[in-house]
């Protein structure tokens, strides 16, 4: 649908925009956020530094970034799309290039005054090119192999830049985040059926071909993955981890040990306890009730973006939503499973709530988005 | 492109359905996520309550025994000893600095190692355990463990450390170890976990490197119960580590002592193999120096002085360098059986055909001297080698052409890199028309293979090289060095070699002239001949220059190597083997600067080839009777460097 077809009388305009806001998502998200401050002040031994202080600050950045998006029509957003992607995928070139290394991985890009990482700009675009581009493409269309080769391309190529830095866990979400707003765009399911089957059976095939004369990767190969997918079989790197964070978490019991008060994480058994393992430390401290209650939160953050989504008569603001909806929803489950022990540890962070300024940012601007169909769409 | 408003309404309604259906199986995703974590915190949490509160899982490493290294005779030349050190960990301290502080004022810390230590513990992982302090006494032992409650995380461990017994004898074979370093991480591509171990001791040079693998073993695992304290409450399960593998050297540790002893004092190399076997039974470097020092950290005052900080760079002596094969000298003379075996297998001379010399031989417009400037007169094969006689091999070397002279060189050893398990291991010059082309981008001149004729020039080997030459010489066969004995009990393949292929008649004609150097009275070496008749000795001299000597210098009359400064005296080298007729040894020796062959090196390999042959000290009645008083004297002089080397372990157990 074309900005045209708007009937801009029933769009509002100047300040009133901000009560059509979709304000149970902006107090939910705050609300998460929250709960991350409680416990960064924790994992930080009951002290605003170092890590409290700058947190709350990006998220009060990221509230303005996030309101301002709103105020802009989706239909400027959705001609930034492509802009926006090329931009991202000419930074991602340029990290590999000239990015700076950090623990292994070529990431980021020193930007004098801060460290910026285009992967994270890219999760957004390629999810906004996604949806213009369906928005685009006629029904008619969308099933086509040709139509379907395009936006493949759209999701290998930074795939591919992300998953040679090497970031397994991002190149994970551009994946899966790309193939949902396929999905959602309404590619026939047989290719959806086609390539989970295909994935299947090219893993069985890979395993069912170990110690036969036609195996297909080398001994050492498979050893790897099996340390991957069972980190307790190296007690000494990866399973250290795990088996430390199964521990706080399942030590919280039903109310937990109370706030301040989890010894796993106050006795630094834990790695990474204030990124991507810190839903232990809450876990730990809040137990069951706590742990669940976050879940919940998360699980109604999507819901209202899904009945937003759906809702929406127009076709880019719906895909936009469901598609941010979606990311969000691989964040928070992907590193809930890691902890627990269900998921091989990829390195995602928990969203809103692991410390981290450009995973924070990126997050606002995201649910700028979402405001901004929810607010612009046509009544 | 254009939609109609049908295509529009349909496509909404499957968008609507399949976000309705992504919700169900995110809905599901989380029920899952949900229900693990009821399972894990409400129907398990008394376990892991139990793990959490009382007890923690702790995982170490169990680093596991170095391979010793022991001589041919089972001396041990390297070995462990143990001793008591002081570990902390983060996660056991807390409050790192505090715990630090009180130990300090419990038992004396090294400052420097304490803020090393404080680095480490900041830097590892928390429950990696940091060493704060090494080889501690047993007093200071007792004091931690008393005041255990204090100090958190502080652990007396029972260590082992290397020991070298034999000192500076085997530095420069068996090299040291020393703490791996951030640089050794990033050269070696090795995913041990051992290697993650601060300070962790890795082999540095010679053998404890190159043998690294061997040695080294593999780390054993062990699963402990801590409490809250971290306190260990037990062990759950063990996994031992593999001890790294034992090593035989091919060494003879007393005879290497006796090489260090009689190189003391020079810049000097030896090296002794056994003819038979290929078997590096002596090979000394002087001066050396006490590779434990670099065990337990060396100082910079030590360091600096080991590297001849203060020292005028003209006249370093290189302690740390094993001259016997990171050393390259020009052969000089005693590459002259090189060339003569070229010629005479190239059918190119008749042993009993003469050369005139005259102290000098044209070649071209360029003149080319001998060391004797009055000449020598009629030189066959035979009076050429015992004499040392140059024209001799300018003539010949003309005839049969560099490239094949070379050829012979290789194929007697030089120029060519022998593997043993040693450091920087070089591989000198061997130079053809081919190399120059390569090296230097010019063409090979004539003047070029006079020079190499007589071992100057382009043509450099190493102390190594030699003792091979001189080996395939002797035997005829092309004995390969071979260093390392037996690897855990399974003997490495011997260097015996296969049959060079040259004309027995031309070897023996070579050796038989060797043999007059040393026995015939006209001879270069004949001075320091052996008297014994069973041991007689076979061998050559060589004295190389280190700088050009100038018409003008010659007009004037040569400097005396005395009246030189000592980096510009020229190298005196010998090689040998014996007994002449069986051989069993054979011996190089290069003196740094040493001045003639005859003089400063053929004696040193005389002694040292008696001590090998006699298993021992050998009799004065093995020495010619005109020497025997002085070497008496140098024996008594000698003796205080000598040590008892004990053979065997388990005598050294008893």
């Amino acid at each position: 649908m074309s900005y045209l077809a708007y009937q801009f009388k029933d769009v509002p305009v100047g300040f009133r925009k901000l009560l059509f806001l979709n304000w149970p998502v902006v107090f939910l998200i705050t609300a998460v956020s929250g709960f991350g401050f409680l416990m960064l002040y924790s994992v930080a031994g009951g002290s605003m530094n170092p890590w409290v202080t700058p947190q709350v600050q990006r998220f009060g950045l990221g509230l303005a970034v996030m309101v301002s998006m709103a105020m802009v029509p989706i239909w400027f957003w959705r001609n930034m799309a492509v802009v926006g992607y090329v931009i991202a995928l000419i930074l991602l070139v340029a990290v590999d290039i000239v990015g700076v290394e950090r623990n292994g991985s070529q990431r980021w890009l020193d930007l004098r005054f801060m460290d910026f990482q285009p992967s994270e700009m890219m999760k957004i675009t390629l999810i906004m090119l996604l949806a213009a581009y369906y928005d685009w493409l006629p029904l008619s269309k969308v099933s086509k192999p040709v139509w379907i080769l395009v936006p493949l391309l759209f999701i290998a190529a930074p795939a591919y830049l992300v998953l040679s830095q090497p970031d397994l866990g991002t190149t994970i979400l551009l994946v899966s985040g790309g193939g949902a707003i396929m999905f959602l765009a309404g590619v026939h399911w047989a290719y959806f059926a086609t390539v989970i089957g295909g994935v299947i059976g090219l893993v069985t095939a890979v395993f069912q071909s170990r110690g036969t004369g036609w195996q297909v990767l080398k001994d050492y190969q498979y050893r790897r993955i099996d340390t991957f997918l069972d980190p307790t079989q190296d007690p000494l790197g990866a399973g250290y981890h795990i088996t430390q964070a199964k521990i706080a978490l399942g030590s919280g019991g039903w109310t937990g040990r109370g706030y301040m008060q989890g010894t796993q994480s106050r006795l630094n058994f834990l790695p990474e306890k204030h990124t991507d393992f810190i839903f232990t430390t809450l876990a730990e401290e809040f137990g069951f009730i706590g742990a669940f209650g976050l879940l919940i939160l998360y699980a109604l953050i999507i819901i209202f973006c899904v009945q937003s989504a759906v809702t929406n008569k127009d076709r880019f603001a719906s895909l936009i939503t469901m598609g941010v909806a979606v990311t969000f929803f691989l964040f928070f489950s992907v590193n809930m499973a890691m902890v627990m022990g269900l998921a091989p540890v990829v390195g995602v962070p928990l969203p809103l709530v692991s410390y981290g300024g450009s995973a924070m940012l990126v997050l606002m601007v995201a649910f700028g988005l979402v405001q901004s169909a929810h607010v612009h769409k046509p009544r | 492109m254009k939609k109609g408003p049908k295509e529009t309404e349909e496509g909404a309604r499957r968008l609507s359905r399949r976000a309705i259906l992504l919700g169900s199986a995110q809905a599901a995703i989380v029920a899952t996520l949900g229900a693990r974590m009821a399972s894990m915190q409400v129907d398990q949490a008394d376990t892991f309550r139990m793990l959490a509160e009382e007890n923690r899982i702790n995982i170490g490493l169990i680093p596991p025994a170095r391979g010793l290294v022991y001589d041919i005779n089972g001396v041990v030349l390297a070995d462990n000893e143990q001793h008591y050190s002081i570990t902390m960990t983060r996660e056991g301290a807390g409050d790192v600095d505090e715990v630090l502080a009180r130990l300090d004022r419990i038992i004396a810390l090294d400052p420097e190692r304490l803020e090393k230590a404080r680095g480490e513990l900041k830097a590892r992982s928390p429950f990696v355990p940091v060493t704060v302090a090494e080889r501690i006494s047993w007093e200071d032992v007792a004091r931690v463990t008393v005041n255990a409650p204090a100090l958190p995380g502080v652990v007396a461990e029972l260590g082992r450390s290397r020991i070298y017994p034999q000192g500076s004898d085997m530095a420069h074979v068996v090299g040291y170890v020393g703490p791996v370093s951030d640089y050794d991480l990033s050269q070696i591509d090795d995913q041990d976990p051992l290697l993650q171990i601060p300070r962790f001791q890795i082999g540095k040079t010679m053998v404890e490197n190159r043998m690294e693998r061997d040695l080294r073993g593999s780390a054993g695992t062990k699963r402990v119960e801590v409490n809250a304290a971290g306190r260990v409450m037990r062990e759950l399960d063990r996994v031992e580590g593999i001890p790294g593998a034992d090593v035989q050297l091919t060494v003879d540790a007393k005879l290497q002592n006796y090489i260090q002893a009689r190189l003391s004092g020079e810049s000097a190399a030896a090296v002794v193999i056994d003819v038979t076997n290929g078997d590096v039974v002596g090979i000394g470097s002087a001066p050396s120096y006490d590779p434990n020092v670099f065990v337990t950290g060396i100082s910079t005052t030590l360091w600096n002085e080991l590297n001849e900080r203060d020292v005028d760079v003209q006249l370093h002596r290189r302690p740390l360098a094993a001259k016997t094969v990171q050393g390259t000298y020009p052969p000089g003379s005693t590459f002259k059986m090189v060339t003569a075996l070229a010629a005479l297998e190239d059918g190119q001379i008749d042993a009993d055909e003469t050369v005139r010399c005259v102290g000098h031989a044209d070649v071209f417009d360029v003149r080319f001297h001998c060391w004797r400037r009055s000449g020598h007169g009629n030189m066959n094969l035979n009076e050429s080698l015992k004499q040392s006689c140059d024209i001799y091999y300018y003539d010949i070397a003309q005839r049969v052409g560099i490239d094949k002279i070379a050829a012979m060189g290789r194929k007697l050893g030089l120029g060519e890199r022998h593997e043993l398990p040693m450091s920087a291991i070089r591989t000198g010059i061997m130079p053809d028309k081919a190399w120059k082309r390569e090296a230097r981008g010019e063409d090979w001149r004539i003047g070029d293979t006079v020079n190499a004729s007589i071992g100057q020039g382009y043509v450099s080997s190493s102390p190594l090289q030699l003792a091979v030459m001189t080996a395939r010489i002797a035997t005829g066969r092309s004995v390969k060095p071979r260093l390392v004995r037996s690897i855990d009990g399974v003997e490495e393949p011997s260097g015996a070699g296969e049959s060079l292929g040259l004309n027995e008649n031309n070897l023996r004609r070579i050796r038989s002239a060797m043999y007059d150097v040393s026995n015939h009275s006209r001879g270069t070496a004949y001075r320091t001949r052996i008297a014994a008749q069973e041991f007689r000795m076979a061998g050559k001299t060589g004295t190389s220059q280190v700088r050009r000597i100038t018409q003008a210098e010659r007009d004037a009359g040569v400097t005396r190597n005395a009246d030189l400064p000592w980096n510009r005296r020229d190298h005196a080298l010998f090689v040998s083997f014996a007994p002449a007729d069986n051989p069993k040894y054979a011996v190089a020796v290069v003196v740094e600067h040493g001045g003639g062959g005859s003089t400063a090196a053929a004696p040193i390999a005389r002694d040292v080839m008696l001590q090998a042959l006699y298993g021992g000290t050998p009799p004065l009645s093995a020495y010619p009777s005109a020497s025997r008083s002085a070497i008496a004297a140098q024996q008594r002089r000698l003796e205080p460097l000598l040590r008892e080397i004990r053979p065997g372990r388990d005598t050294d157990e008893a």
